[in-house]
């Protein structure tokens, strides 16, 4: 359904982020992107959805297809309408606007008419939302700023919907709930999912195919069992040893592992 | 006490054009934080085009004042696009530099067109005065006022209610994220610069009305729009409104209660303005942001 093939993006014209990244997002599926700080993750969403341009960001090189058709040259407001939703990291709901008006700003791309019948959908997949509906978004708990930002993406009846870090700053047991809530909303409305996340336990449960990049290229894929198995992930993402249990701090080594995939 | 009344009375009147002018400047800077020092000649231009359509062209008054508004909203538009379009990103002080030198521009285009001599104007609100607890009040104040509650009224629910309303506040809000759901910033720009030029024009009009005369003075009234605004905070329109109301009644009172020779009726609102950027510089409505904790 999406296709990115040998992506280079660059900042200011001279930082390159991504350097040559190729990933494919089947439809229907939670396809999960991995990676620490500053590999290109959330770049890699941006030249996705069109939000490059106003950080001075561009893509230079390599096509971004969606449902065969290239949107890499399209503005943000276009590649919303073909049915592209990106859910920001950092939530980024409008503060001062009530629950409900944020609501109506994700539908904006969507005819009026149905615009009561999506907000019943959203308000199905989060009942906590319905009985905030008349506050002030600004004053909701991380918890629910992020189910808001999720239900805003979902009035704009996208196919493909880019998750940038859910879990960020949430309790356990929200990310949980939130989690459960993404598989049902891929399993029920049939919305492609491609999750970006730094806790990659979380992720590779979810997900039928995941990428790990590092320096802004993919690293190795997979289905999550393959991954849960690769040594390096285990280490590096999982924070396992070798025998699988968890690693203790206090036995690691001086000298640093070498990751196999570099070289 | 009937002069007071009087004073209060008309002090709210023109507290009511200048809370129209300063939406105006609100809703530009809350949309694209543009602080535009051009308010003024946007009362002016819709002032001069009402008086070409009514006087020049023999249009009738009210056909005439609907044309000279649109016209206002398209030079509002085409401000925002060939101005201000290509200063996307760069510091706020050029941007700052750009809209005082196109409030000279501005200036200097009316001047040309329609010379520099006040010219007398149509007074289409009616002149005769009523005595409202004993005091006389022209009953082109009394529009003035209605027409621009009128206003107000329509912009809240365009605002509450529909959804390039919802969009701007979003784009006030989290431009980035506006971006993200399909809401185009640009549009929502021009939008802006419609509606300010509009409310502007509307001013102009009404300030025109009441003078008997347009001149280059009814673009001296968008200075006003500093005090108004920086009392209400920059960002909020209620503040603007407020504001504006508290300005016009202070400019009445201390230019008639207060001995004519001094004459702080002009300098009054911009005591209050150092005053207020003293002790509460985000103003009595400003948005501080919300902090959860």
């Amino acid at each position: 359904m999406l296709s990115l093939n040998n992506i280079e993006v660059i900042y200011n014209d001279v930082v390159l982020v991504l350097k040559g990244l190729s990933l494919e997002v089947p439809e229907g599926r939670i396809v999960a992107l991995l990676g620490s700080n500053g590999a290109g993750k959330s770049t890699t969403l941006k030249a996705i959805s069109g939000l490059l341009k106003p950080e001075n960001g561009e893509v230079t090189d390599g096509e971004i297809l969606f449902q065969g058709q290239p949107i890499h040259k399209k503005d943000a407001a276009e590649i919303v309408r073909m049915g592209i939703f990106q859910v920001m990291e950092g939530r980024r709901v409008f503060e001062h606007l009530t629950v409900e008006e944020n609501l109506r700003a994700g539908a904006y791309t969507q005819p009026l008419g149905r615009f009561s019948e999506d907000l019943a959908l959203v308000y199905n997949y989060f009942p906590r939302l319905k009985e905030r509906r008349n506050q002030v978004a600004g004053f909701l708990s991380g918890g629910e700023q992020q189910m808001l930002a999720i239900g805003r993406a979902l009035m704009a009846h996208p196919k493909l919907i880019m998750l940038d870090e859910p879990s960020l700053g949430l309790a356990p047991l929200l990310v949980a709930e939130i989690f459960e809530i993404i598989r049902r909303i891929n399993r029920e409305q049939g919305t492609t999912i491609l999750l970006v996340e730094q806790n990659a336990r979380l992720a590779l449960e979810s997900a039928h195919h995941a990428y790990i990049m590092e320096n802004g290229r993919i690293v190795l894929d997979g289905s999550p069992a393959d991954l849960k198995d690769n040594a390096d992930v285990r280490e590096f993402y999982l924070g396992l040893n070798e025998i699988g249990s968890r690693k203790s701090y206090r036995e690691v080594k001086h000298y640093k592992r070498r990751k196999r995939w570099l070289s | 006490m009937d002069r007071i009344i009087q004073l209060a009375l008309s002090g709210i009147a023109n507290g009511a054009i200048f809370a129209l002018v300063a939406l105006g400047f609100v809703l530009i800077y809350k949309s694209s934080d543009v602080i535009n020092f051009a308010q003024g000649e946007l009362l002016l231009i819709g002032a001069y085009l009402t008086y070409a359509m009514v006087e020049q062209f023999g249009l009738w008054w009210p056909a005439g004042v609907v044309v000279a508004v649109a016209l206002a909203a398209v030079v509002g538009v085409l401000i925002e696009q060939l101005v201000l379009r290509p200063l996307i990103g760069e510091p706020a002080i050029s941007v700052i530099m750009v809209t005082i030198g196109l409030s000279s521009l501005l200036r200097a285009i009316v001047g040309a067109i329609w010379g520099v001599t006040p010219r007398p104007a149509p007074q289409f609100l009616p002149t005769d005065t009523v005595t409202i607890l004993g005091a006389n009040v022209g009953v082109d104040r009394i529009w003035a006022f209605g027409l621009a509650i009128a206003l107000f009224a329509l912009l809240t629910l365009f605002f509450r209610f529909s959804r390039e309303g919802i969009a701007m506040r979003a784009v006030a809000d989290d431009q980035q994220a506006a971006l993200s759901m399909g809401i185009s910033v640009k549009k929502v720009w021009a939008v802006a610069w419609a509606i300010a030029a509009i409310t502007a024009a509307v001013g102009g009009i009404l300030l025109m009305s009441i003078f008997g005369g347009v001149s280059g003075t009814i673009g001296r009234v968008g200075l006003l729009v500093f005090p108004v605004v920086i009392l209400g905070g920059l960002d909020s329109i209620p503040g603007a409104i407020i504001g504006g109301l508290i300005i016009g009644l202070l400019q009445s009172f201390a230019g008639g209660l207060l001995p004519p020779e001094w004459g702080l009726g002009e300098v009054a609102p911009f005591i209050i303005l150092l005053f207020i950027l003293l002790v509460r510089p985000y103003g009595l409505f400003g948005q501080r942001i919300i902090e959860r904790v």
